[in-house]
């Protein structure tokens, strides 16, 4: 089963003493060729794609993500395309688990079963829905789990600890946290000593469980971060390719760039 | 099925869905907490004499010195020649529409949750520029977000949000309309959650500020129902209450108090806007039986794809332009009780000429000139001993740049 990838990537990561790294691009962003030859890319220096299923109103999104959503839905994305481009970048990187991350109208849409029939069709072994919260979300987690998929439950610093003991038990291998009250890529305004206190209570209440920190990870910040689990970048590759549009560059070039200078401050 | 002697309001299930699946709340996890403690701070304060002696202080002499008028339009009733036609006259309201009861309660309830700084959307702009009023009056800072679009087309009100002394923060993104708004407030409240307090300036969103907006608005009916029985000495055997629908909060507000009649004595009818004669667009999710979908933290009938993404809408109304719409009318539509209908661009424009050419007591906006545009349409068809009741929820001022462009004056 396809989760099972997740539980081994951590595995190798601990092994190697650095903790996961995850990023996160829009599936179809600039295009869907352009958007799998940067998961191709970028492969070699991550651990777990995070791939983004654009909506036209992420409300959890800050601006750099939102931009790079509405710029692949105009480059004709969907979730049809979205699983496309998973099933290519899976041929290749068979081992590569993939993470698919976005909100609950789109499957909702799509219809929940069929959407979990292409997931496993196409080799996809987590999901992130960000406005399915707990415990709302336990009959489709559930349904995930069943088929192998993990449902990677959030927890937030509002999140209050009788909750998170909740959310915790009915969690699979993978527990995201995060790591401020903002929206994606805001400007971190908590100390990374403050961040790695929450996350070790999260630690201590179960050891066992995968926990990854995203929300304003950066290259700045990234380092002081790397005692958890899995460190979460997305905002900044969108904005790096927003800026490489701009500037005319290459776009695979420059992501790629930035992902390797990540995972050099890690390792 | 519909509960009778339960304010609508009230009838959601645990996990907050009217009818099992309209409704909701579709929140990312850093807002759970902050919904809590306003549920929790909510519903302890509706039961609270002091909180609702204060409300009730506002509510009847602040906003108008008594009800808002309650008036025949005998013109247009002897012009079409039917059922006769009345107007309940919200837009006599302080600031000139019904948001400012949501206002007054999202400020009352800003300062108990020991907060300073209100935000909320705006669409036409009325809702932010009651807030701006009710953040001045009660020595609140005051954010609202609003569409550029929204921003240029209904510049009267932007002018009054300014002079209260409020910031407007613009937003670029999508169709820069309302939708936008929405998801920018909502955006800010993630991030700010722990020093502002947050208002929604209709019956959408989270199960919460669906229930806080119709719990202010419900203001409308109350009065509405006094005022129906002195004119007539009871409620009639045929009335009819027409109101427009965008987010809802209006319609929701002039009907609570008359859910548990029959329908067949007192019907519903919600007016969305239809967008312009000629083109696909619209925001009229309930009339066009649009797909229930998930849209600002709530299931809703939203105009959607076929992939799920949100569509872009288009009315003259800036504040019917929204693709959504309360899971509180979805409800109403599927029980039954409420029958949804919509009116084009050029609907409102001439019912608007025509009652500003029959009527001087009333000068309705492009919101409810859709309401106007469909009893206009159906009086004529309807018996003597009808009664139309048209919620006139908002004043033309706002408008008067489209209207004059449009009509040629204002």
């Amino acid at each position: 089963m396809t989760a099972s990838l997740i539980s081994q990537a951590f595995k190798k990561c601990k092994e190697e003493g650095r903790p996961a790294l995850l990023t996160y691009t829009v599936a179809g962003d600039p295009t869907k060729k352009i958007s799998l030859d940067i998961l191709k890319s970028i492969s070699k220096n991550i651990d777990i794609i995070e791939s983004g299923m654009a909506f036209s109103t992420p409300i959890a999104d800050g601006g750099d993500i939102q931009t790079s959503a509405h710029r692949a839905i105009k480059a004709g994305i969907n979730l049809d395309e979205t699983f496309k481009i998973v099933k290519k970048f899976k041929k290749i990187e068979y081992s590569k688990p993939v993470i698919l991350m976005g909100y609950w109208n789109l499957i909702l849409q799509f219809n929940e079963n069929k959407f979990i029939k292409m997931c496993k069709k196409s080799g996809v072994s987590g999901l992130i829905i960000v406005d399915l919260p707990h415990p709302e979300n336990k009959a489709f987690s559930k349904k995930c789990k069943k088929n192998g998929i993990t449902f990677v439950q959030l927890l937030s610093p509002t999140t209050s600890k009788q909750r998170m003991k909740q959310i915790i038990k009915d969690s699979h291998n993978m527990i995201y946290y995060i790591s401020q009250s903002s929206t994606t890529g805001g400007k971190l305004k908590v100390s990374p000593r403050k961040i790695l206190e929450e996350y070790s209570k999260i630690k201590k209440l179960n050891n066992n469980k995968n926990v990854v920190i995203g929300f304003g990870i950066t290259e700045k910040t990234i380092n002081s971060l790397k005692k958890a689990d899995g460190l979460v970048v997305g905002s900044a590759i969108c904005k790096e390719i927003t800026n490489s549009i701009k500037k005319r560059q290459n776009t695979v070039t420059n992501v790629t760039k930035i992902v390797k200078r990540l995972k050099n401050k890690i390792k | 099925m519909l509960k009778k002697k339960i304010p609508l309001i009230d009838q959601h299930d645990k996990h907050g869905f009217w009818g099992g699946k309209f409704g909701g709340s579709y929140i990312p996890e850093t807002l759970r907490k902050p919904i809590d403690d306003l549920t929790i701070k909510f519903e302890k304060l509706r039961k609270d004499k002091k909180f609702l002696a204060e409300r009730d202080y506002y509510y009847n002499n602040w906003v108008h010195n008594g009800p808002t008028p309650f008036i025949k339009l005998n013109n247009l009733t002897y012009h079409l020649g039917g059922a006769q036609i009345y107007a309940k006259v919200v837009s006599a309201a302080r600031g000139g529409a019904h948001k400012i009861y949501g206002a007054i309660t999202a400020a009352m309830l800003c300062k108990r949750m020991g907060k300073r700084h209100l935000i909320s959307d705006t669409g036409a702009g009325y809702n932010g520029k009651m807030f701006s009023i009710a953040a001045k009056h009660f020595g609140l800072k005051c954010t609202i977000f609003m569409g550029h679009k929204d921003y240029l087309r209904q510049k009267p009100n932007v002018d009054a949000m300014k002079k209260n002394g409020a910031e407007i923060v613009q937003v670029y993104t999508g169709s820069q309309t309302l939708v936008d708004a929405v998801s920018e407030v909502m955006r800010f409240w993630v991030a700010n959650h722990e020093k502002v307090h947050l208002g929604v300036g209709s019956t959408v969103s989270a199960n919460i500020f669906v229930k806080i907006c119709g719990w202010s608005t419900a203001q409308i009916s109350r009065e509405l129902k006094k005022q129906i029985i002195d004119e007539f000495g009871k409620i009639p055997k045929k009335v009819k209450l027409l109101n427009c629908v965008g987010g809802g909060s209006s319609a929701y507000g002039m009907w609570s108090e008359f859910m548990d009649f029959d329908k067949r004595q007192v019907s519903f009818e919600g007016v969305e806007a239809g967008g312009p004669q000629n083109s696909k667009k619209h925001a009229a999710p309930l009339s066009n039986n649009s797909k229930i979908g998930v849209l600002h933290g709530a299931a809703q009938m939203v105009c959607q794809d076929k992939f799920g993404q949100i569509s872009e809408t288009e009315s003259i109304s800036a504040g019917l332009d929204y693709p959504g719409v309360s899971p509180l009318h979805c409800f109403l539509k599927e029980t039954g009780r409420a029958n949804y209908v919509s009116q084009t661009d050029e609907d409102a424009l001439n019912a608007y000429k025509l009652i500003r050419k029959l009527e001087n007591k009333i000068n309705p906006s492009l919101e409810p000139s859709h309401a106007f545009a469909r009893a206009i349409s159906i009086a004529p068809k309807l018996s003597k001993d009808t009664v139309i009741i048209v919620n006139s929820c908002g004043d033309a001022l706002k408008d008067k740049h489209i209207i004059k462009k449009r009509l040629g004056k204002y």
